[in-house]
């Protein structure tokens, strides 16, 4: 088993515990920046070395795709799980977005394995964290009243992922490799070991949602589970659609299934404060992650290896 | 001992969501308040506990001091804008201030 996985159950088991454990909201930070900004530069590296242009049609796929998912989220929420309009849209919202730290554990899974991915994958991870947002809002109450845009998108844009991951993919397009051999010790060799901090404290953190699940019942674990794995295979379909290769088909599946927990939360709160933040973050956060983390990836490269591909 | 010249002022004490910061604190500027201060806070209340563990997850307490009239319409708005869909908490307390005019 993949050392990282075990700090995520290690994690968890010390928070269902009660274990007298608690990671300081700063370091938290720290490593969670150190995350996005380390994911950013990896993309913007191999970015360097491709035509931008070429990378369109997978950016405009992706937003659609972004789209699409929370729209079917949606109705299944409103009415088969019988929640309110601003619960239903905020969950879904959180569903159509992305994990970051999801992805982070996608990625280590491949380089473990030696796997080949399309290097611009963080930068459709990016494309993927917004559109779901105004998705959401939008669904929550319309496109004209009460929204405070202003603020809903300096939320959503002026916010630490999205600022990281572009200012990252920036630097890392912008350096000259000379000088991004400098930095490569502390943002690339060290990547796991961040990754395994980071995934100490978000084992905890799911731990204390898994608390609060007893109270939202069943319908929202089946939906925690079978929403990302519906959203697996659309992304997987996506990738063979683009052409990705193996491993870029499970990543994609994986960005497809995973559900936001930083970017998409605090967006919510701002744009649709009657949402009760607690159900969808039990759900993203006590269910989805968990599941991605420890059956999704491998499920998913599953699927993506018995997808039809003519890629690498 | 000489007796200081103190003034009374309102402080209040607000403890709220991390994530309402920048709007908050835009209308407290709106409304009057001349300074605050932000500090980071975790607790328990009605809707849960708030360990600041991570991003949505956190408090702050903004504490301002001004006077009655500008107190009254910020304890206004917040009721009206912020209580019915955010964990808040507000209070009232009165203290003595030797610059009344810098509130």
């Amino acid at each position: 088993m993949d050392p990282i996985i075990l700090f995520f159950l290690l994690g968890l088991i010390a928070g269902l515990l009660r274990a007298d454990l608690r990671l300081p909201g700063s370091i938290y930070e720290f490593v969670s920046m150190l995350l996005l900004i380390s994911i950013g530069l990896k993309g913007g590296v191999e970015l360097a070395s491709q035509p931008f242009l070429n990378l369109l049609p997978d950016m405009l796929a992706v937003v659609l795709m972004g789209i699409a998912l929370p729209l079917v989220a949606f109705p299944v929420l409103l009415k088969l799980g019988g929640f309110r309009r601003a619960d239903a849209a905020s969950i879904a919202a959180h569903y159509g977005s992305v994990s970051v730290g999801t992805f982070a554990v996608g990625v280590a899974w491949m380089v473990t394995r030696d796997i080949f991915y399309e290097s611009h994958l963080p930068l459709l991870l990016v494309m993927l964290e917004i559109p779901a947002i105004l998705v959401g809002i939008i669904l929550a109450r319309g496109m004209s009243k009460g929204t405070a845009w202003g603020d809903v998108s300096r939320e959503i844009l002026l916010g630490k992922s999205i600022v990281l991951l572009v200012g990252g993919l920036l630097i890392g397009w912008l350096a000259d490799p000379a000088g991004m051999a400098s930095i490569e010790p502390f943002f690339f060799d060290l990547f796991k070991g961040i990754l395994a901090v980071f995934l100490l404290e978000m084992g905890l953190i799911a731990a204390v949602q898994v608390g609060a699940l007893r109270k939202y019942g069943l319908f929202l674990v089946a939906f925690g589970i079978l929403m990302p794995l519906f959203s697996a295979l659309i992304g997987a379909g996506l990738g063979w659609l683009l052409d990705f290769s193996v491993g870029g088909t499970a990543l994609l599946a994986t960005l497809a299934a995973s559900a936001s927990y930083i970017a998409v939360p605090a967006a919510m709160r701002i744009s649709v404060p009657e949402a009760n933040p607690t159900l969808s973050l039990t759900a993203s956060l006590g269910i989805t992650f968990p599941f991605n983390v420890l059956i999704g990836i491998p499920l998913y490269y599953e699927l993506a290896q018995r997808m039809p591909i003519a890629g690498p | 001992m000489t007796n200081l010249p103190f003034t009374i002022r309102k402080l209040m004490t607000i403890v709220t969501e991390a994530v309402i910061e920048q709007p908050l604190l835009k209308d407290l500027e709106r409304l009057g308040a001349h300074g605050y201060t932000v500090t980071s806070a975790r607790g328990k209340g009605s809707r849960g506990v708030r360990n600041a563990g991570w991003e949505a997850d956190g408090n702050i307490r903004i504490e301002v001091v001004c006077d009655l009239d500008t107190a009254t319409s910020i304890a206004a708005h917040l009721k009206e804008r912020y209580y019915d869909n955010y964990a808040m908490v507000m209070l009232l307390s009165d203290v003595q201030v030797m610059r009344p005019d810098k509130f």
